[in-house]
């Protein structure tokens, strides 16, 4: 397709915001039972939005082939959520609303989201919340037997739903047992320890995928009528994330590869609550949940000299009298405090460390007191909020948080950027969907805490089982392709064998974990929590070397026959570098802070993130033009109908 | 600077599920006891990988105690000799400079070994597919209140709901008795009345299957709750034996 050819059709349905979902339900074509039997639907990944996605389409009479890298589905890292998920249903009869849900989330992005996908996801939330209590979730309840709510940063409302601190956990086992059902009931094929390497198109339209079986090696070919990506995001970019070590952004570099747009792939989140940094060997980042924004109390030594002193093992934190310290978000947010979103309380602990208040023997790390709650609410009621979390920061740092301070720092979190879709969850290539943290759609320029558990299954219960089927009502024609007398499978074969071989033969002299660290190290210094013009240049042709060093240098032991973890992890490697490119030149291009992407240049008097509205009120969509290629920019404007724009303000 | 130490591992490996494993000795060096144990066994890898020698190949995945990927039997222990630690949770500060650590896979019938330290469980997907669920689908379902739940209750099912499924309690278990896992998915949804409705049908059906895969029988030895890194109890294996019972009874 060449530069003109490609015109980006987001499909919104005509009328006013609340009737939009509604309308467009009612006029979408659907596919009647004794066909659905005829449709193969292959979905990767079984995280929150696969696993629900797959359920669903099982459940309709779909025939499924379910992918996941791990043993189980249920090890998918949606596992990992701990804080909750938002829904509006506003049973605390605190003032909430599905449009005050939209708003907050779209406000919450930085106004860089589709106005008509966020209401939807606001629309369906609430019956996430039926359909997980159905399943047998045990949230968490009061003592009269209803469902217990909590409030979340970026919000005036109670409107989070959980399950003590791992409510991810839950929610992945509801959506787990209902595809274990479906796999019973014969819906769905499940394949385990089976990794996405290529997606194959045929006329145009997604058709089957390759899939690496990782215990034998073996490359197998799937066909289905419609290929669904639910592979979550790419924060593993950075080498040291919260992500678990096996999440990967390979299955949207490949969807990339073959003609889907990137978009928006600098909009990261940094979480603020994370576990500070130890030392070189370090694997991963541990996240303490958000929710404990709600009791704890940020601060770092209003002294300098009290900084020092504790970075020096001299003076503990409990030692430092209270006027002396400084509660530095609700000093400079009053009206939100510690409860400001994410992007906000990243900046402002990197902020005082920067200025030379951090804590820890790195400097970079902020308290997180949970003192003042303790007297308030006795320590028994903050063990029952947060007992396991505190268990996890004992374990980890041998400290206890009960007694002294938690010590906290940001790290990559999540990744609001991905494959770009349509209202349908479409990308551009037909027949190819993509749900969940994998796609960009509805976070915007930056996700407000316990909405990531909210889209990844509004995606797989109530949006895309709705939306593909307008797209396979006209596929019901289309008979099963036997994969292996269809070249287009064996070209596509052939080519990840040639690039495997082409992997194994460089026998260079370095890990690949030793060049991801690099990587790391550059996205964390130039990409990461506050960006520049320069850094990001430079951040570019750093990455071109990185590129250049992996495939000249990268030393892979073993073959391609049985299992070969090196393989898997520089093949992975291989397209987080392409990520990572990808993550620079877009925050070089987006001349404005938003969200979490904050340009050094573009910041308000009080160092809080301006836009630039008139300029880059648009989605950056990135369209692969061959390898070595720049690749070319399609904007996508977001137009604003129903909300004004305004700056953010949490004060 | 960190404290660091130095110790002698006896490695378990495996080339495949019928091939014949053996320890192999790896000496590591300068460990700072910050680390967590696979944090350990990744400067192993590295080493491995600079002398051009195979890794060691392991199972894990978050490194934060809730995926229930990582397992490994450490010093005659499943997840190591910390308490209510998954293995990637365990630090080396547990270990003294000089020790030598004997790291072996779960050793289980139904849990065949893949590799070295990696061992197959899905056994316990079949386990929740012969009907660990409430057999509900999506949309159509009441409003999340319209059912109250004592907390009581609700608390006890989120106990029981823990389970990471690592397969601790199997590896445990002198039996390799899937007992713990099996009953602790029956009890969270017994308690409950969504899962109510099918309870008795749900206990039968799940144990069919853990029979029929090669776990073997539960005689109280309790191992299975010591060792479980999220502490759930043998009580749920009371509450399947009820369930189980009265079912039997009625058929």
């Amino acid at each position: 397709m060449s530069k003109s050819d490609l015109k980006i059709n987001s499909k919104i349905p005509e009328g006013q915001l609340a009737e939009k979902w509604t309308n467009y339900k009612t006029h979408q074509k659907l596919v009647n039972p004794a066909n659905k039997r005829r449709l193969d639907v292959i979905v990767v990944g079984t995280g929150l939005a696969g696993a629900s996605a797959a359920a669903s389409l099982a459940e309709l009479g779909f025939k499924v082939k379910n992918f996941t890298i791990q043993d189980s589905p249920r090890r998918a890292h949606s596992i990992a959520a701990q804080g909750g998920i938002n829904a509006a249903k506003n049973y605390p009869n605190d003032g909430d609303s599905v449009y005050r849900l939209f708003y907050d989330t779209i406000k919450g992005g930085d106004y860089r989201a589709r106005e008509a996908n966020v209401y939807r996801l606001a629309e369906v939330s609430n019956s996430i919340i039926d359909q997980c209590v159905a399943q047998g979730v045990p949230f968490a309840r009061e003592y009269g037997g209803l469902l217990d709510n909590r409030s979340f940063g970026g919000a005036q409302v109670s409107r989070t739903f959980y399950a003590r601190g791992q409510t991810g956990q839950q929610l992945l086992l509801g959506a787990y047992q209902a595809l274990m059902r479906q796999v019973h009931n014969g819906g769905v094929e499940l394949h385990t320890r089976t990794e996405l390497v290529d997606i194959v198109i045929v006329d145009g339209k997604a058709r089957g995928i390759i899939a690496r079986d990782l215990v034998t090696g073996k490359l197998h070919r799937h066909f289905g009528h419609a290929v669904v990506l639910a592979t979550g995001g790419y924060g593993n970019t950075f080498f040291l994330s919260t992500n678990a070590m096996g999440s990967n952004g390979s299955a949207a570099i490949k969807a990339y590869h073959k003609g889907a747009l990137f978009a928006n792939p600098c909009y990261a989140q940094i979480h603020p609550t994370c576990i500070p940094v130890h030392g070189e060997f370090q694997s991963k980042l541990t996240l303490m949940s958000e929710s404990l924004r709600n009791d704890g109390r940020i601060w770092v030594p209003k002294k300098k000299e009290d900084a020092e002193a504790i970075r020096a093992g001299r003076l503990k934190p409990t030692q430092i009298a209270e006027d002396d310290r400084d509660y530095y978000l609700e000093r400079r947010y009053p009206a939100f405090g510690n409860l400001v979103p994410r992007d906000v309380a990243s900046r402002a602990a990197k902020e005082r460390c920067d200025a030379g208040f951090g804590v820890n023997a790195t400097g970079l790390a902020v308290y997180l007191d949970f003192k003042e709650a303790i007297e308030r609410l006795g320590r028994k009621v903050i063990e029952e909020r947060y007992g396991n979390l505190f268990q996890m920061y004992e374990k980890i740092t041998d400290e206890n948080p009960y007694e002294t301070p938690m010590m906290i720092y940001p790290a990559i979190h999540y990744t609001m950027g991905g494959i770009w879709v349509d209202y349908e969850l479409q990308t551009t290539i037909p027949g190819l969907f993509c749900c969940g943290e994998a796609n960009f759609s509805d976070h915007g320029a930056n996700r407000l805490g316990a909405s990531a558990l909210m889209q990844g299954l509004a995606d797989g219960y109530f949006v895309l089982p709705y939306t593909i089927q307008n797209y396979l009502a006209d596929d019901i024609r289309t008979p099963r392709m036997d994969p292996d007398k269809q070249p287009e499978f064996a070209e596509a074969e052939a080519g990840v064998t040639k690039r495997f071989e082409k992997l194994l033969a460089i026998k260079g002299a370095r890990s690949v974990d030793s060049i991801h660290k690099e990587l790391g190290i550059i996205m964390w210094d130039f990409v990461g929590m506050a960006r520049n013009k320069d850094g990001l240049k430079q951040a570019v042709e750093k990455i071109d070397a990185i590129r250049k060093e992996f495939w000249t240098n990268v030393r892979i032991p073993g073959n391609t026959d049985g299992m070969n973890v090196e393989l898997e992890k520089a093949s992975r490697l291989a397209d987080f570098i392409e990520i990572g490119s990808l993550m620079a030149r877009d925050a070089y291009n987006r001349e404005e802070s938003c969200g979490g992407h904050f340009r050094e240049e573009y910041q308000t008097e009080e160092g809080e993130a301006l836009r630039q509205d008139d300029k880059f009120s648009y989605v950056s969509c990135w369209k692969y033009a061959g390898d070595g290629q720049e690749p070319e920019l399609v904007k996508e404007p977001l137009d604003y109908e129903f909300v004004k724009r305004a700056q953010r303000n949490y004060k | 600077m960190d404290k660091t130490i130095n110790l002698t591992l006896k490695v378990w490996r495996q080339n495949g599920p019928r091939e014949k494993g053996h320890f192999e000795t790896y000496q590591v060096k300068n460990i700072s006891v910050d680390s967590s144990f696979l944090e350990m066994l990744d400067i192993l890898n590295e080493q491995l990988i600079s002398e051009n020698k195979e890794p060691v190949a392991f199972d894990h995945d978050c490194r934060e105690g809730i995926c229930g990927m990582c397992s490994l039997y450490i010093n005659g222990r499943p997840h190591g000799p910390d308490d209510d630690v998954t293995t990637c949770q365990l630090h080396m500060r547990r270990f003294k400079d000089g020790d030598t650590v004997t790291i072996e896979p779960w050793r289980a019938k139904a849990f065949p070994v893949i590799k070295d330290l990696m061992v197959n469980r899905s056994a316990f997907d079949e386990i929740i597919a012969a009907g660990g669920y409430v057999s509900v689908s999506t949309g159509g379902v009441p409003d999340g209140n319209a059912i109250p739940i004592p907390k009581p209750d609700a608390d006890e099912a989120m106990d029981a709901a823990a389970c990471i499924g690592c397969g601790a309690c199997v590896a445990a278990c002198k039996n390799a008795s899937a007992m713990l896992f099996l009953s602790a998915k029956v009890s969270q949804l017994a308690l409950l009345p969504q899962g109510r409705v099918e309870a008795k049908r749900r206990a039968i059906a799940m144990v069919n299957k853990m029979n029929e895969l090669g776990f073997g029988a539960c005689t109280n030895t309790r191992a299975c709750e010591a060792e479980c890194p999220k502490s759930v109890s043998i009580s749920h294996i009371a509450r399947l034996n009820r369930e189980f019972l009265k079912a039997s009874f009625a058929s």
